[in-house]
């Protein structure tokens, strides 16, 4: 059993990992994000553990490179409350931008898990293992991001 | 409960990812960073595309039609190392190498060999044949005189069998002491090509 070629997991999870930074960052941080993480765990591959979860792995990092951009954009002096900068996203912005606004707003544990939960659809169970937390943590954090959100959002929207 | 907030959450927008141009990037700036220890790419030679494979220490694998790409990559993967990507730009000195070689206007390689995957007397055979110069050729027995065991002639042909970069390292120059072409990796039609182009056999 060995590590297999580090392109494969390129092939295999890059999709996923960029709608998952797509909803973390937004449209126009989301493939620099991208790269960042993969130039991450291609820089710790050869010491992974052979019989590691390399899809959980690879979320750890997206979601470590995700914080840090948030935490960048919070910083900015020109950032609005909601912590994007609107003179650095001339991408279109979607519809329902504001809620994702929102959701990267959310302390990062709970904007990861809200994703997990509510864009790919998965159990709370999976949502741990992604995050290296146990299914009970999983489920709290969405819930937590959830009441968050919907305080946030007014009612008749 | 599933309200109007999480209906708007399954909602997220996709995004548009284009995979090929992120796996070039990422291949580009793995090498700069010096985090790519196996690099590759094809080269359109005369005898078919052939996928060169490089290290930082050198050419590691050269390899004919034939074998899947894939089957090689986790070759390397296991035995080299498992940062291993499509990076054809890390391959251009070999390739344009091969290009003159192919156009007659080179006659010997000057790219370093990353020998690790050849150990013990394979790798002393193959060492030996790498000195047999252009338009030169040897035998079996000479080979496995050369690298130490007059008699392991047919133990020199296994190993010049597996030679991992054929052409560079040139089996195709040693032959069965009553004149016979012997074996090769790739076919004995590509042996025959690569004799004539030396001016070794009548093309």
């Amino acid at each position: 059993m060995h590590l297999p070629p580090f392109e494969t997991l390129i092939d295999a999870h890059a999709t996923e990992l960029h709608r998952f930074l797509v909803a973390r960052v937004g449209p126009t941080e989301a493939e620099d994000c991208l790269q960042e993480t993969f130039m991450s765990a291609l820089r710790a591959y050869p010491r992974l553990r052979h019989d590691a979860n390399l899809r959980a792995w690879l979320y750890t990092i997206a979601h470590r490179k995700a914080t840090d951009v948030v935490r960048r954009a919070m910083r900015r002096p020109s950032s609005s409350l909601d912590g994007i900068d609107p003179a650095a996203s001339p991408a279109p912005v979607a519809a329902d931008d504001g809620l994702w606004a929102d959701v990267r707003a959310l302390p990062p544990k709970q904007a990861a898990a809200v994703v997990h939960r509510f864009v790919f659809d998965l159990a709370f169970a999976e949502i741990g293992q992604r995050m290296g937390t146990s299914e009970e943590a999983a489920r709290r954090s969405v819930h937590e991001g959830l009441t968050k959100l919907r305080r946030r959002i007014p009612h008749d929207r | 409960m599933t309200d109007d907030l999480e209906r708007r959450l399954t909602e997220a927008p996709a995004g548009d990812l284009d995979l090929e141009r992120l796996r070039a990037t990422l291949a580009e700036r793995a090498g700069e960073a010096g985090l790519l220890d196996v690099a590759y790419g094809t080269y359109d030679s005369p005898l078919g595309p052939l996928t060169v494979f490089v290290t930082p220490r050198g050419l590691v694998r050269l390899s004919y039609p034939g074998e899947p790409v894939e089957a090689q990559v986790d070759e390397l993967a296991a035995t080299i190392s498992p940062r291993v990507m499509a990076a054809p730009t890390r391959t251009d000195d070999v390739r344009r190498q091969l290009d003159a070689y192919f156009a007659g206007s080179r006659t010997s390689f000057d790219v370093p060999i990353d020998w690790r995957l050849v150990r013990g007397f394979a790798n002393a055979v193959l060492r030996a044949t790498a000195r047999i110069p252009f338009g030169g050729i040897s035998t079996y027995r000479e080979i496995a005189a050369e690298a130490g065991s007059p008699n392991a002639y047919r133990a020199a042909g296994n190993a010049l069998g597996s030679n991992p970069v054929p052409i560079v390292v040139p089996c195709h120059r040693v032959l069965h002491a009553g004149g016979g072409l012997g074996g090769y990796t790739g076919g004995l039609d590509r042996k025959r090509y690569l004799l004539a182009l030396e001016g070794v056999l009548e093309a």
